[in-house]
């Protein structure tokens, strides 16, 4: 297999040692797995002010396992989800701070799809009750809507002092995030990278109207069936809750202290559609991916599984699969496609960071998960290779592309490969 | 109120507000600053205003120092709830 990886000094190639999340099917990358191969959906019904009765995906860690009380009272439920991923995360890597970190040389690179949007229509509905005066507006309203929080609020609870700032990228940010934690090591910025993506979106009404409006929100059936990206009855997106912390490290460090390799960032790449706000590109789509494989010095055909972005809308699910047709259509017998959104919903800024998570086993398991909820495959969803409902053992996985696309035309394609 | 009353509503927005803290041990002449920080304290002014009220203005905060201090300070603004 073609690849510069094995070309680079090892201070050049950047590695996953540690992960940390919590998904609504799974607080631990093993429960998460575990969900993902039995067919586990984390959606559930649920009900927002406003607009009523709805589904989500939400998550059910332990927020006090990382944090006092008065942490949860104050910070943000997006802050809240990267402290939990990133403890965990540390603890995957067998790192402490102190101890075999180094806060100064610690850096925290957080993607957010939005952030802001639930504090603030919280504190409105809060003033709605005195009439509202903005004497009663809370004095927490900027250290909780600024836009670094998540990952500001990670630094300070656990005492770190390197940079941390938040990568603002729709729905693309759980891949942006680590490709930043990547740059960030590659510059020598930091020795240690915690990076990933989280989502509260579930709090904000507004990110349900607005789908709505767009006819883009999942509704009607069962909970668990809400979500189902390629099957001909979809009808739009579930809005989920997570996050999904990783522990990047340049390799020589990571060799050094004799850390577990999870996998290798081979390669990446971020463009615009500068198209349009919404409709999604399948050519940029697809430049997107034939860069990030050409940069990992890769083929198609090397690429064992194909984590798509898919979210279950009826248009951006054709979209995405005419940009795959595009880039593997020309034989790949041994490239499989899934979705992970089918078990969780769109976990926004999360998404791919956590999709990605729940792929990482199959370099191990040589499982690829399927997706699931497809009675009915739409024609012009069909991939070769589409897996449908049940796992499917395959011989050996030693590339995964992990696609992420969001609003506004952002497009983050990132190449995991097993470490060798 | 009494200056019983107040003392109850005192400890019960206090324990709201720093949750973690053991408030059952706090002398009621105890400096309030070992369990709460300044955020925590407009977050005391603000839960005064909200419930019943009350308004603390920033020349006062001085006064709102022990808990036998927020009384005196409160009792003649609540005599009459």
């Amino acid at each position: 297999m073609a690849s510069t990886s094995n070309c680079r000094q090892d201070s050049e190639r950047i590695v996953i040692t540690g992960v940390g999340l919590t998904a609504p099917n799974g607080n631990t990358p093993a429960e998460f797995r575990r969900a993902l191969l039995e067919g586990v959906s984390g959606v559930r019904d649920y009900s927002i002010r406003y607009v009523g009765d709805t589904f989500a995906g939400l998550c059910d860690y332990d927020a006090l396992r990382h944090q006092k009380r008065k942490e949860v009272r104050v910070g943000t439920r997006a802050g809240s989800i990267a402290i939990y991923c990133a403890h965990e995360a540390l603890s995957d890597a067998g790192l402490s701070v102190g101890e075999s970190l180094e806060p100064s040389r610690t850096g925290v690179f957080i993607g957010l799809t939005e952030h802001g949007n639930v504090e603030t229509e919280n504190e409105i509905h809060e003033l709605g009750k005195y009439d509202y005066q903005t004497r009663y507006w809370s004095h927490y309203h900027n250290p909780r809507t600024v836009a670094n929080n998540p990952a500001g609020e990670v630094t300070v609870n656990l005492g770190l002092t390197g940079p941390h700032f938040t990568v603002g990228a729709a729905c693309a940010a759980g891949n942006l995030g680590l490709v930043t934690g990547a740059q960030q090591l590659l510059l020598g910025e930091v020795d240690v990278a915690l990076c990933g993506g989280v989502s509260e979106s579930p709090r904000t009404f507004g990110i349900f109207a607005a789908f709505a409006s767009q006819n883009a929100l999942a509704h009607g059936g069962e909970a668990s069936r809400a979500s189902r990206p390629f099957d001909r009855s979809r009808n739009g997106i579930v809005i989920s809750e997570g996050g999904a912390v990783y522990v990047l490290e340049r390799l020589d460090r990571a060799r050094r202290r004799g850390a577990r390799i999870l996998g290798e960032l081979a390669g990446w790449c971020y463009n615009s559609d500068g198209t349009d706000f919404v409709l999604p590109n399948s050519e940029r789509q697809a430049e997107c991916m034939s860069s990030a494989l050409r940069r990992a010095g890769l083929r198609p055909e090397d690429v064992d599984i194909v984590n798509t972005h898919a979210t279950g809308t009826p248009a951006g699910d054709v979209k995405e699969c005419d940009a795959l047709r595009s880039v593997f259509g020309g034989g790949c017998p041994h490239t499989y496609f899934n979705n992970t959104k089918s078990y969780i919903g769109h976990c926004m800024g999360a998404a791919a960071a956590l999709e990605l998570a729940g792929n990482l086993a199959a370099f191990e398991d040589r499982v690829v998960h399927p997706t699931i909820n497809v009675e009915e495959l739409d024609p012009a969803c069909a991939l070769p290779n589409l897996v449908l409902n049940e796992p499917r053992e395959v011989d050996g996985v030693e590339v995964i592309l992990n696609n992420s696309f969001g609003m506004v035309g952002i497009n983050c394609v990132l190449i995991v490969r097993k470490f060798r | 109120m009494s200056r019983e009353d107040i003392f109850a509503a005192l400890l019960e927005i206090v324990s709201e507000i720093a949750p973690d803290e053991d408030w059952s041990t706090l002398g009621r002449d105890e400096s309030l600053r070992g369990k709460l920080e300044s955020m925590d304290f407009l977050d005391v002014v603000m839960e005064l205003r909200k419930r019943y009220g009350v308004e603390v203005p920033e020349s006062d905060y001085g006064k709102l120092g022990t808990l036998t201090s927020c009384v005196d300070y409160l009792e003649p603004k609540l005599k009459d709830r």
